[in-house]
C-alpha cells in the first residue's frame, strides 16, 4: 500500500471522531470542517516523516484545536488567548494531551455530529448529502457523482443544508437517556438512506454508488462500536452487509437486472453474509425486536438459502406478517405476497395484493408482482396488462428491459400448444 | 517451535480501506504466505469486532456480552501459525508481512499446545 492511501485510510478512520470533538469545541460546522482540513494537511507533512500517531484522532483533534483557535485569534482579538499548554508543538500532542480526551465524551460527541444531519426539516436527500460530506469526508464531487448531479448543485445542496442545521441551533449538552435512545433511532435512518442511496437499481451508476453503501456499512459499524448492546443497530448493521453481499450477482454481464430468483448465489459475498448472520444471531439474544431485526432476518434467511426455491419462504411469510404489524405499509404486504405464493401459490397471492391496487398503481413492483402471478394463473391477457403497466413505470433501463423479457415469454407461449423443440 | 503471529490493527482504519485496497494487502500477503508455505500452521482473518460476543465465566452463570473481550485502540483482527526454529526466523516472516500490510503490530507468541482439529476452510 502506497503513503498516500495508508495515510488516507487513517484520516478516514480516525475523521468521525475528530470531526466531531472539533464540532463540540468549535460548535460550527465550517470551523470544525476547517480546523480538520488544516490538521490533515499537517497530517500529511508530518506523518511521512515521522510514522502515523499511535491516537490518530487525538493527534487529529489536538492540532485542529489549535490551528482553529489561531484561525479565531486572527479573526478576532476580543476572544480570550488559550492557555499556552494547549498550543505548544506537536511533539507532546500524543502522550500528554491524548489522556485528557475523555473516551466517554466520544461516544455523544460522534451521535451528536452524525444527528445533525437528521434535522427534520432537511429531505432525505440532503441528510444523505451532508452526513457524506461532513462525517465521511466524502468530496462534493464523489457526492454529485453519485448523486447523477452537477458539482455546483450539490455544493449548493450542502451550504443550504449547513445553514439549516446552524440555524437549528442544536444543543451542546450531554444527552438524556430518552434523548440518546431517539438520537441513536433517527441516526440508525439516515443510515439506512445513506445505504439505500448507494444500492441502484442501475449497473451504469453502480461504480458512482457503490461507495455509498460502503459508507453506510462502516457508519452503522461505527455506532454498533459506540452502542454495543442496541439490537436494533446489530439488525440495521446486518441487514446492510447481508443486502450489499448480493451486489456482487444483481446485474448480468449486459447490465440487466438479475432478480432474487435468478441469482448466481456464489457470486455473493461469503464474508458480509458471515458478518451479517453473525449480528443476526446476536441481536435476536437480546428479545427486543424491531423492524431492523426483522428485516435483517428475512434478508439472513436468504442469505442461508441454497437456492431461491429451497429458501425458508413459510418463516419469510410470518416475518412479513410480523414487519407488517410493527410498520403496516402496502409495500411490505406486497413482499409478503411473494411469499405467500411461495408458500400457497399464486392465487392466494393475487387475492392478498388487490386491495392494494389503489394505493399501490404507481408502483413499478406491484404491477411486476401481479403480472407474474396472473402469468402463473395462465391469466395471460390479465398478465400483459400488468406487465405493461409495469413497462411505463420502470425505473431504469434494466427494469424495463426484464419486464419487456417477461411479455416476449409471455407472447412466445400464447398459443400454449405450439412448443418445444 | 510453532509460533502464533497474532495481527493488531485499528479496525477503523481496515473497515476504511476500500475493497480494492483490501484485496491488494491481501494479494501480496497471500505472496509472503505462499513463499513460506511448507511451515505454516492455519491462518485466519477475523471478522470485525462489532461481529464479536463475549462470555464471562468468572460467574456463575457465566455472563454474555455483546462486543470484544477487551476495549482497546489495536484489535485482534487474525493470526497465523508458523513452524520456526528460532525467534529471529518468526521476526523475520512477521516483518514479510507487515511489508506488505502497514499499521498495526504482530505479538509473536510461542505455542504451547496445538491441535489441528477437523475444521475446513
Amino acid at each position: 500500500m502506497s503513503e498516500p492511501e495508508w495515510i488516507g485510510g487513517v484520516i478516514a478512520a480516525a475523521r468521525p471522531q475528530a470531526m466531531a470533538a472539533l464540532l463540540r469545541n468549535f460548535r460550527d460546522l465550517d470551523a470544525a470542517e476547517e480546523a480538520f482540513q488544516e490538521a490533515c494537511l499537517r497530517a500529511l507533512k508530518s506523518w511521512p516523516r515521522n510514522g502515523p500517531p499511535r491516537d490518530a484522532a487525538s493527534w487529529l483533534i489536538m492540532v485542529g484545536r489549535n490551528a482553529g483557535i489561531d484561525t479565531v485569534r486572527k479573526q478576532s482579538r476580543l476572544i480570550p488567548l488559550p492557555p499556552d499548554d494547549s498550543i505548544s508543538d506537536l511533539s507532546d500532542v500524543e502522550g500528554a494531551e491524548a489522556d485528557r480526551i475523555d473516551e466517554a465524551d466520544y461516544r455523544d460527541d460522534i451521535l451528536r455530529l452524525l444527528f445533525v444531519c437528521c434535522h427534520p426539516d432537511l429531505p432525505a436527500t440532503q441528510q444523505v448529502a451532508l452526513a457524506l460530506r461532513i462525517v465521511s469526508g466524502l468530496t462534493v464531487k464523489q457526492i454529485a457523482r453519485a448523486f447523477l448531479v452537477s458539482e455546483a448543485a450539490m455544493e449548493q445542496r450542502i451550504t443550504r443544508a449547513k445553514a439549516k442545521v446552524a440555524a437549528a441551533n442544536l444543543p451542546f449538552e450531554t444527552p438524556g437517556a430518552v434523548e440518546r435512545s431517539e438520537r441513536i433511532g433517527a441516526v440508525a435512518a439516515m443510515l439506512y438512506l445513506v445505504f439505500n442511496e448507494g444500492y441502484s437499481t442501475n449497473v451504469a451508476e453502480q461504480g458512482a454508488k457503490a461507495p455509498l453503501c460502503e459508507e453506510a456499512i462502516r457508519l452503522t459499524r461505527l455506532l454498533l462500536r459506540l452502542f454495543p448492546t442496541e439490537p436494533e443497530i446489530m439488525g440495521l448493521a446486518a441487514l446492510m452487509l447481508l443486502q450489499h453481499a448480493r451486489a456482487p450477482a444483481r446485474f448480468d454481464s449486459n447490465g440487466a437486472v438479475v432478480l432474487l430468483e435468478d441469482q448466481d448465489r456464489s457470486r455473493w459475498d461469503k464474508r458480509l453474509i458471515d458478518e451479517g448472520l453473525a449480528l443476526v444471531d446476536k441481536a435476536i439474544r437480546h428479545r427486543r425486536p424491531g423492524p431492523y431485526q426483522v428485516q435483517a432476518a428475512i434478508a439472513a434467511l436468504h442469505g442461508r438459502a441454497p437456492s431461491f426455491d429451497a429458501t425458508d419462504w413459510p418463516q419469510i411469510e410470518q416475518l412479513y406478517g410480523t414487519l407488517e404489524i410493527m410498520q403496516p405499509s402496502p409495500v411490505v404486504t406486497l413482499n409478503r405476497a411473494v411469499a405467500v405464493w411461495k408458500v400457497r401459490g399464486p392465487a392466494e397471492a393475487l387475492a392478498l395484493i388487490e386491495p392494494l391496487s389503489t394505493k399501490l398503481t404507481g408502483y413499478f413492483y406491484f404491477h411486476g408482482a401481479r403480472g407474474a402471478f396472473l402469468k402463473e394463473l395462465g391469466r395471460d391477457q390479465e398478465a400483459r396488462e400488468a406487465f405493461s403497466r409495469a413497462l411505463v413505470l420502470a425505473n431504469t433501463a434494466a427494469e424495463a428491459t426484464y419486464i419487456r423479457a417477461q411479455i416476449d415469454r409471455l407472447t412466445q407461449s400464447t398459443p400454449r400448444l405450439t412448443n418445444s423443440t | 517451535m510453532q509460533y502464533a503471529i497474532l495481527c493488531y490493527h485499528n479496525e477503523q482504519v481496515t473497515c476504511a480501506w476500500s475493497k480494492e485496497q483490501d484485496d491488494a494487502v491481501m494479494a501480496e500477503l497471500g505472496s509472503v504466505l505462499e513463499r513460506h508455505k511448507d511451515k505454516l500452521g492455519p491462518v485466519a482473518r477475523l471478522l470485525p469486532t462489532t461481529a464479536a460476543t463475549t462470555l464471562r465465566k468468572d460467574r456463575d452463570p457465566p455472563l454474555v456480552i455483546d462486543g470484544p473481550f477487551a476495549e482497546t485502540k489495536e484489535q485482534l483482527l487474525g493470526f497465523y501459525i508458523i513452524d520456526c526454529q528460532t525467534l529471529d526466523e518468526a521476526l523475520a516472516f512477521a516483518k514479510e508481512l507487515g511489508a506488505v500490510n502497514p499499521g498495526g503490530a504482530y505479538e509473536i507468541r510461542p505455542v504451547e499446545t496445538f491441535i489441528s482439529g477437523a475444521a475446513s476452510s
